[in-house]
């Protein structure tokens, strides 16, 4: 029961684009359309759990024993970058296809906040092991969850008559703000 | 231990596995690239701005020195110069494009054409078309409001006055916009001179396709059994012309005039001036004529009773 409110928490009530606001430039780049979308939400997702996995460990074998918590920003950073790349490599060797599908999402989220974010906030709260992977599965979800919602609008949108300054990123940015606003219906839902 | 010490040793020592690994995995994983990815990576502009259709610049150079169908002209910042460069390096020539023509598979013209309801809306063919296909009886033929002539960059496209849009040859560059605009892929792209079309899209059977417009092609197959060159063939209720045959062999066109419909017509100018659609169009421009000078004479006479 606890891991399902931390997952749903995660997913909607939480949702790091739309209530925290972190991640918005992948989510205003790669919205324009769905596929696009769909595959920036899988690598982030997938991205976001196995780093925030890796960054437990070290949170909890290198840096805590040593008191050494006030590097944790840095260490992650670090620890993020290389590990994206390590996947970009393994991937782009041994399943080509899933390359293809989203692997060329990977680099642009080496240093991106929201997958920053998560172990991040995961060490801050001293979640468990299992608590942390669930959070990180939600977090990757609600992001997923949140572009593909973007997309699917802005392609309706491209139909749409918007008046001449707002084409674009303008209407975009109105869009994420009614998404957010939608959103926000979620909150005290539960309480964490 | 100080602090600042175990900073050092900490962070070092992160530092060092992960590069450790990553130095390890790409000696292990590493791909074995098509030496010509490189250089043509080398000399593509790296805006990495997608408009060759590709995800970013590594992408365009692998695509075009592995598959031997992508052409070596797809850089648009680049523009000829880096064109000629990756054509040099794959070996390929900036391929040899048959010159064409758009072409409006469509004759059904307000008149001609029954309408299912009232379309009020955007006044936009795709917008118009996700309502229940379109105001059309005919769901594949054209809808007439314009998408295609407003998307046409050389001003080659033009709707006339009963809804059809209008090839100008001299200025059509044959580039494919209005044909990829199209929701109902009404146009096509036919090679330039090519005296035979069959200007209908429908591929709904014989009576369905009759009762929504008069001047359908109802897959009867007539033309095809009148072509002495097996140029035509039907497929999903449409008859199918291979304009090359055509072209090549094709003197008199027998076809034409056993089309019970019109749906196939002939595209040398004086065939296409007797055509129906043309002699609509002519009725229907020599009355709003008449109306224009009907009016303008009995503004001359309020102005005359005026002046009285």
């Amino acid at each position: 029961m606890e891991y399902l409110t931390l997952f749903i928490s995660a997913v909607v009530v939480n949702n790091f684009v739309l209530t925290r606001f972190l991640g918005l430039c992948i989510f205003f780049g790669v919205s324009k359309n769905l596929n696009a979308s769909i595959g920036m939400g899988m690598a982030v997702t997938s991205v976001m759990t196995l780093s925030s996995m890796l960054a437990w460990v070290v949170y909890h074998f290198v840096l805590a024993p040593f008191h050494l918590q006030f590097l944790t920003t840095v260490v992650f950073v670090l620890l993020i970058a290389s590990f994206v790349q390590l996947l970009e490599t393994i991937i782009k060797k041994q399943a080509p296809a899933l390359y293809n599908m989203w692997g060329i999402y990977l680099l642009l989220i080496a240093t991106n906040c929201v997958v920053l974010a998560v172990p991040l906030l995961n060490a801050e709260s001293n979640y468990t092991f299992l608590m942390s992977v669930v959070s990180s599965i939600g977090s990757g979800l609600g992001f997923a969850l949140a572009i593909v919602l973007m997309a699917s609008l802005r392609e309706k949108l491209r139909l749409a008559d918007v008046p001449k300054p707002l084409e674009g990123l303008g209407i975009a940015f109105i869009l994420a703000g009614m998404l957010a606003l939608a959103f926000l219906g979620f909150s005290g839902m539960i309480s964490l | 231990m100080s602090i600042p010490i175990m900073v050092l040793i900490v962070m070092t020592g992160v530092g060092l596995i992960f590069g450790l690994v990553l130095a390890f995995v790409n000696k292990k994983f590493a791909m074995e690239l098509n030496p010509v990815i490189h250089l043509v990576e080398d000399i593509l502009p790296k805006g990495q701005c997608g408009a060759c259709g590709y995800a970013g610049c590594q992408a365009y150079a692998e695509a075009v020195a592995t598959d031997p169908t992508v052409p070596p002209n797809l850089c648009i910042p680049g523009k000829k110069p880096v064109a000629d460069l990756v054509a040099q390096l794959t070996g390929k020539v900036a391929p040899e494009v048959e010159p064409r023509v758009a072409q409006v598979k469509c004759q059904g013209s307000n008149k001609l054409a029954v309408k299912k309801y009232e379309y009020a809306g955007v006044q936009e063919c795709v917008a118009a078309s996700q309502l229940q296909g379109g105001p059309k009886g005919c769901q594949y033929g054209c809808m007439g409001f314009g998408t295609c002539a407003n998307s046409c960059p050389f001003d080659a496209l033009h709707m006339n006055e009963v809804g059809l849009p209008v090839v100008d040859e001299k200025k059509c560059t044959g580039c494919g916009k209005c044909e990829s605009v199209c929701p109902k892929k009404v146009i096509a792209m036919a090679p330039i001179g090519s005296h035979v079309g069959v200007l209908c899209n429908s591929k709904d059977k014989g009576p369905a396709a009759r009762k929504v417009c008069s001047i359908a092609c109802i897959g009867c197959g007539i033309c095809k059994k009148n072509c002495p060159y097996d140029a035509i063939v039907i497929e999903n209720n449409l008859a199918v012309v291979n304009e090359h045959i055509c072209l090549e062999k094709c003197e008199n066109a027998t076809c034409l005039a056993k089309c019970p419909t019109g749906a196939i017509q002939g595209l040398t100018p004086e065939s296409i001036s007797q055509s129906e659609a043309a002699k609509e169009v002519a009725a229907v421009a020599s009355k709003a004529a008449k109306e224009a000078a009907l009016k303008a004479a009995e503004a001359k006479k309020a102005a005359e009773t005026e002046k009285n």
